[in-house]
């Protein structure tokens, strides 16, 4: 079955921007689905239809095969959101955020205190449950609003940025409990900046640039279509030029480390061969960008490349 | 193929999403009136303590002072005859206050999105939000008869039509104070209702004056005013005497209460103030 199918998606806002031009969309169920695209692509008002909260122009959005149109109760109840925005009562203890949000669910009380401590507990924010939401830190809202949108245990989960501001620590768990849900069913949509993060947690991607989807498919598929890659590599020697190495593009960075240009299917073994062969030595290597990011910026640039010629 | 009209329409399946969202719909609306009433006790000195004062330092003046001066309307002492109208006065700005600080501010903060995004239907949002505003304007009343009962004497001749018309006027005021935090898009535009509608309403309104002190004139002006009513059939409750008609009374305030009702929940529907 299909977690989502939005086709022919269109939105423009009441200030004319004409945020959505046409988008489709299959997320099927179990998937772990990557939503990208620079600023202003139209990532939140894609997610703010979804929940209702924006207004669609034209399109058909179908949720577990629910119609939006016909069956908003039904769509609302299989969705858990996490906003980029920060939207919590800045009053409320952090755990009654979480009981009334589970209330606002059909979750009885009973029920949605043992949840509370369980989403709050994941999220290392147990401690914190009496605080009020205010007094926590920009992270922890974050957390906070994770919490939030598990606590009706949704089918489909849509994470708008959830790991902005973030410290690298919690990041980790995030994705840790992340990939725990999608193992037990929970699809999710995560949209993000940090490429490497969307790279490393989802198998699907999607990439909307000035509201048009332009990519989507496997990840693995994907990354495939990278033409090139670039490796800086460190040297134990010291150098002051750029060796030669055949048929591959080397830049000389500084006295300890080159960059070398790979094409697809070229492999790694000459280079590293060459390198013995003049008697330098790599200590380490690393890519430069990371390989998603590379492609981003392609596909992306190259559009908007298009658009001023 | 024949169809049997009765299967039209009805199915287990529906049945049960029909069970199941009456179920989430019972379960939102007590989580909605739990946190409005928590939230309305935890700022206690915000709303329940200006009605006391303001109360208090009205029958001090008004009923104390120049009552004495004034001496009986419609048979009873000045101080008797102000105080009900100052309960209604009391319960009306309160239950509007509430429902509109307690969803504008959740459009502010943005936290109303919690209840937007979940399945509840728009009737349960209002209902929920116009219980809250209820529960206030009857907390308020009942610490304002209170603060009157110190000062004077208090009858109750028709409790029935006392509590139907302070809880009706409670519900009409809450939806008023619902309506106007959907349209506002700012604080000035949640404090420009009560300072240019309600006050002058109130005042107006019959709180401190017979309607026969009036000439025929501007007895017909006053009586476009609702709140005249409200406060009139509360009157009668309480002391038995009232200017206008009762029947006249409830026929307004229902008519106002499936206004505002409709009005809202058509506007919520919509997305007006709260979707783009
Ligand atoms: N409420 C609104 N009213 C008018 N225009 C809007 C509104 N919200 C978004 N837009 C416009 O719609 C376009 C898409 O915005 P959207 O927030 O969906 O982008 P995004 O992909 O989420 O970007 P970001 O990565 O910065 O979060 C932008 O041009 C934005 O200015
Ligand atoms: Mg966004």
């Amino acid at each position: 079955m299909n977690a989502l199918v939005i086709e022919n998606l269109r939105k423009v806002y009441r200030n004319g921007v004409e945020a959505l031009k046409g988008i489709d969309l299959t997320v099927k169920e179990g998937d772990f689905c990557a939503l990208l695209g620079p600023n202003g692509a139209g990532k939140t008002t894609v997610i703010g239809i979804l929940t209702s909260l924006v207004t669609k122009s034209a399109g058909r959005i179908r949720a577990f095969g629910y119609d939006l149109d016909r069956e908003i109760e039904a769509v609302k109840a299989c969705i858990g959101v996490v906003p980029q925005e920060v939207n919590l009562n800045m009053f409320e203890k952090n755990q009654n955020v979480l009981i009334n949000q589970a209330g606002y669910y059909g979750v009885p009380r009973r029920v949605a205190r043992v949840r509370a401590e369980k989403y709050l507990r994941a999220l290392h924010l147990w401690d914190r449950r009496d605080d009020v939401t205010r007094n926590l830190s920009g992270g922890m809202k974050r957390r906070l609003m994770i919490a939030r949108a598990l606590v009706h245990e949704p089918k489909l989960l849509i994470l708008d940025e959830p790991t902005a501001g973030v410290d690298i620590e919690i990041r980790r768990l995030m994705w840790n409990l992340l990939r725990k849900i999608n193992a037990e069913g929970t699809t999710i949509i995560l949209t993000t900046h940090y490429l490497e993060e969307a790279e490393s947690l989802c198998r699907n991607i999607a990439i909307i640039d000035e509201g048009k989807i332009i990519e989507n498919d496997l990840m693995v598929n994907v990354v495939r279509k990278l033409q090139r890659e670039v490796f800086v590599l460190s040297l134990e020697n010291t150098i002051d030029q750029a060796p030669a190495l055949d048929g591959y593009k080397v830049r000389l960075r500084n006295n300890h480390e080159i960059e070398v240009e790979v094409e697809k299917g070229q492999g790694l073994n000459n280079v590293f061969r060459a390198l013995s062969d003049q008697s330098l030595n790599v200590a380490s290597m690393r890519t430069k960008t990371n390989r998603l990011e590379e492609l981003f910026i392609r596909l992306v640039k190259s559009k908007s490349g298009g658009e001023s010629t | 193929m024949i169809v049997n009209p009765l299967s039209e329409g009805f199915s287990p399946e529906k049945e049960h999403r029909f069970n199941s969202l009456l179920k989430v719909n019972l379960i939102g609306f007590y989580t909605i009136i739990y946190k409005e009433i928590r939230r309305l006790l935890r700022i206690w000195v915000q709303t329940m303590v200006p009605p006391v004062i303001t109360m208090t330092l009205y029958f001090v003046i008004f009923g104390s002072l120049i009552g004495q001066r004034i001496g009986q309307m419609e048979g009873v002492p000045y101080t008797t005859f102000i105080a009900p109208g100052l309960i209604m006065m009391s319960v009306i700005t309160n239950s509007f206050g509430n429902v509109v600080s307690s969803f504008f501010s959740g459009k502010m903060q943005q936290h109303l999105e919690e209840m937007l995004i979940s399945p509840l239907c728009f009737t349960t949002i209002v209902t929920g939000y116009v219980f809250g505003g209820v529960v206030r304007g009857l907390l308020v009343a009942v610490l304002v008869t209170g603060v009157a009962m110190f000062f004077t004497e208090l009858r109750l001749e028709h409790p029935l039509v006392t509590i139907s018309v302070v809880v009706l006027t409670a519900m009409v005021f809450s939806l008023a104070g619902l309506l106007n935090a959907i349209f506002a898009k700012n604080f000035d535009e949640i404090s420009m209702i009560p300072t240019f509608v309600l006050a002058p309403l109130t005042y107006l309104g019959g709180v401190f004056f017979s309607l026969s002190l009036l000439s025929p004139m501007w007895q017909k002006v006053a009586m476009i005013n609702p709140i005249l009513y409200m406060v009139n059939a509360f009157r009668y409750g309480m002391l038995g005497s009232s200017d206008i008609p009762i029947g006249l009374a409830y026929t307004i305030i229902l008519c106002a209460l499936i206004t505002f009702y409709a009005a809202a929940l058509f506007l919520l529907r919509r997305g007006t103030g709260i979707r783009s």
